[in-house]
């Protein structure tokens, strides 16, 4: 009896050790997969930015590249009209970041906090302006915008990047006020709150994470859209519609230097806002 | 301190009337618990006194000051949550602090009110800390110290112990109870845990279908219940009712006969498991045991009475077998008789 006992207990414990090690071998295997997804292709991109002219057609790919210069990236900044249009695009995505979160956070809270008529009417028709095809907006908004004056400025443009972003917002921030019990803002009434301190005070830190998701979202979508931002301005491009006009008759290095300034502020933003998309403090009421 | 009057209060939702015309007046310094089971109103009752829901009709009046209309950090109160709802964004020092901040008082004195709240409900080892690393119980006395650190006027409480373990809220209760005794504040505390109510209110009040069935010291709602639902809903094993014909003025069981007050038709007897002794070879209640279950400090008795379902509480050195007839005496002041049509108790004479 003793025996088969303490034979039994052998493997187990043995499992035991090698399993937490094997977890990690496959954890660290899955992140080191993880980042080879992301980094790898820009790193490619950044070899050809600063690789100079050889240096993007250098097949073996080096892993340092060999004759490292900022001269192409000069270059690249210095072709009139992109700097412009880089200031422009984050013009717009961070009036976008602004107008998406100003207006969708009270409109997930109220879609969180109240129950309305029609409040799943209202729902979906947040998510049904994303099934409008742009294409088919384009040339009313552009009469219009001429009209009103926005055309061909990054205010006009980041309207309509708020557009395309504020679904997202709105549903967003709903599930994030939904998790958050409202005991909190009750309980924040009680001890001497009024409505809008009790949001400042007790909701708003700890929706910080997931309003900062948001303001990523927000600046991803305008940093990257292209279509409204070519329709919609001519001399004040955003980057990324600039790039679609003047990269098609540069050089390939030029090419790699616009697209990781391309990747550049996304990256920053998302690097400075990612405290926050952690949660430090978890939402826990029990 | 203040006392509380709850004047005709209706609350509705939708078609649901969750509160029917409630009246109540709490004295200053009083305990009251509102006890009943889930859906009986209790909490929405508290809301309104507290001003998170709003009353359809009547009036809540918080030491002679009309609040009925007026947000809830306009009447005084402080209130301890079901789930505690103690801030998670914030150390258990300014979670205690919080509303002694709102108040703008100094830093002194909000230093000098949640040390003392703190050591009264012995947190202060953890003021620094975030809630998250705390316990259950150890929020739960956050909350408290939350609610006593702005000396409030009126104290809410809405079944603040329902999610600790059984042990700790035994402690709690009766730490709960000598710290309100010490603060002398006036306290309405929700609760469906009837050993809660009983063991720390002054006043219980039973709720039933949004109505108050009976009011009194807990000594008086479980001696002598109003309704048969308050005598059904308090004490373990709940109150027996035996439905009986009265004739003359005394009731007949089986070969036995107890005087009952003077009423037409049918009453129902309602009998304390506890206010029966066994008699043995005696004349009295016929009682068939079915099971008998030892509890340590008692024998607990299920059987019949003349084929109706009824609890015996017997003395644990009782010799009682299953299956076995024993007879019953009960002292005739201690039965409640309840009108079977109505369901409310007859006066007593």
């Amino acid at each position: 009896m003793t025996a088969t006992t303490s034979e039994l207990r052998q493997p187990a414990s043995a499992r035991g050790a090698t399993l937490p090690s094997a977890r990690r071998l496959l954890l660290w295997t899955g992140m080191a997969v993880l980042l080879a997804w992301v980094l790898v292709p820009i790193y490619f991109v950044a070899l050809g930015a600063f690789g100079g002219r050889l240096g993007v057609f250098r097949w073996p790919k080096t892993i340092f590249p060999a004759d490292f210069s900022v001269a192409s990236m000069m270059q690249f900044l210095a072709i009139e009209g992109v700097l412009n249009a880089l200031i422009n695009s984050l013009i717009a995505a961070g009036l976008t970041v602004l107008f998406s979160v100003l207006l969708g956070a009270p409109a997930g809270y109220a879609l969180a906090r109240y129950s309305f008529r029609g409040q799943n009417a209202y729902r979906l028709l947040v998510l049904l302006t994303r099934a409008f095809p742009l294409a088919i907006l384009a040339l009313p908004l552009t009469v219009s915008f001429i009209r009103l004056g926005l055309y061909d400025t990054p205010f006009g443009v980041s309207l309509i990047h708020t557009v395309l972003a504020l679904p997202f917002a709105a549903l967003v921030t709903q599930s994030l006020f939904m998790g958050i019990p409202r005991e909190y803002e009750e309980a924040a009434w009680v001890f001497g709150c009024t409505r809008f301190q009790a949001f400042l005070k007790v909701v708003l830190p700890l929706a910080l994470p997931g309003l900062a998701a948001t303001a990523i979202f927000a600046f991803v979508i305008s940093w990257n859209e292209v279509f409204a931002a070519s329709i919609l301005t001519v001399r004040e491009r955003t980057l990324t519609a600039y790039l679609l006009r003047i990269l098609a008759e540069s050089p390939l290095h030029y090419r790699f230097a616009g697209g990781f300034i391309l990747i550049i502020p996304s990256v920053l933003f998302i690097f400075a806002v990612r405290k926050y998309l952690f949660a430090v403090w978890g939402i826990a009421s029990k | 301190m203040a006392d509380i009057v709850i004047d005709r209060v209706v609350k509705e939702f939708g078609s649901f009337r969750a509160l029917q015309e409630v009246s109540l007046t709490v004295r200053d310094g009083e305990f009251v618990a509102l006890l009943g089971p889930s859906g009986c109103g209790k909490t929405t009752l508290l809301r309104i006194i507290a001003g998170l829901e709003k009353q359809n009709a009547g009036r809540v009046v918080i030491g002679g000051r009309d609040v009925s209309d007026l947000a809830p950090r306009r009447r005084g109160l402080a209130m301890v949550f079901q789930n505690y709802a103690v801030f998670p964004h914030m150390t258990v020092f300014e979670n205690v602090a919080f509303g002694l901040r709102m108040q703008k008082a100094p830093q002194a004195e909000v230093k000098r009110k949640v040390e003392r709240a703190a050591s009264l409900l012995h947190i202060d080892s953890y003021l620094d800390r975030y809630p998250a690393k705390l316990s259950g119980g150890q929020r739960q006395r956050v909350a408290v110290a939350r609610a006593l650190a702005v000396e409030p006027a009126v104290l809410l409480m809405d079944e603040p112990l329902s999610n600790l373990d059984a042990l700790l809220r035994l402690e709690m209760r009766t730490e709960l109870k000598a710290v309100l005794r010490e603060a002398g504040t006036t306290t309405i505390y929700v609760t469906h845990d009837q050993t809660e109510a009983m063991g720390l209110a002054d006043r219980i009040a039973v709720m039933y279908g949004g109505k108050i069935d009976q009011i009194g010291t807990p000594l008086e709602v479980y001696a002598t219940p109003a309704t048969r639902f308050v005598g059904g809903f308090l004490g373990s094993p709940p109150m027996n009712f035996i439905k009986v014909r009265c004739a003359q003025g005394m009731a007949r069981i089986g070969e036995a006969a107890v005087p009952c007050p003077p009423a037409d038709g049918e009453l129902e007897l309602g009998l304390r498991g506890e206010d029966a002794s066994l008699d043995p070879g005696g004349s009295g209640i016929p009682f068939d045991v079915r099971v008998v279950e030892p509890m340590g400090s008692h024998l607990l008795l299920t059987g019949s009475i003349d084929g109706q379902l009824a609890r015996i509480v017997a003395p644990p050195t009782a010799h009682v077998t299953a299956g076995e007839r024993v007879a019953l005496t009960v002292d005739p002041s201690r039965l409640t008789w309840i009108d079977g049509a109505t369901g409310r108790a007859l006066a007593r004479a």
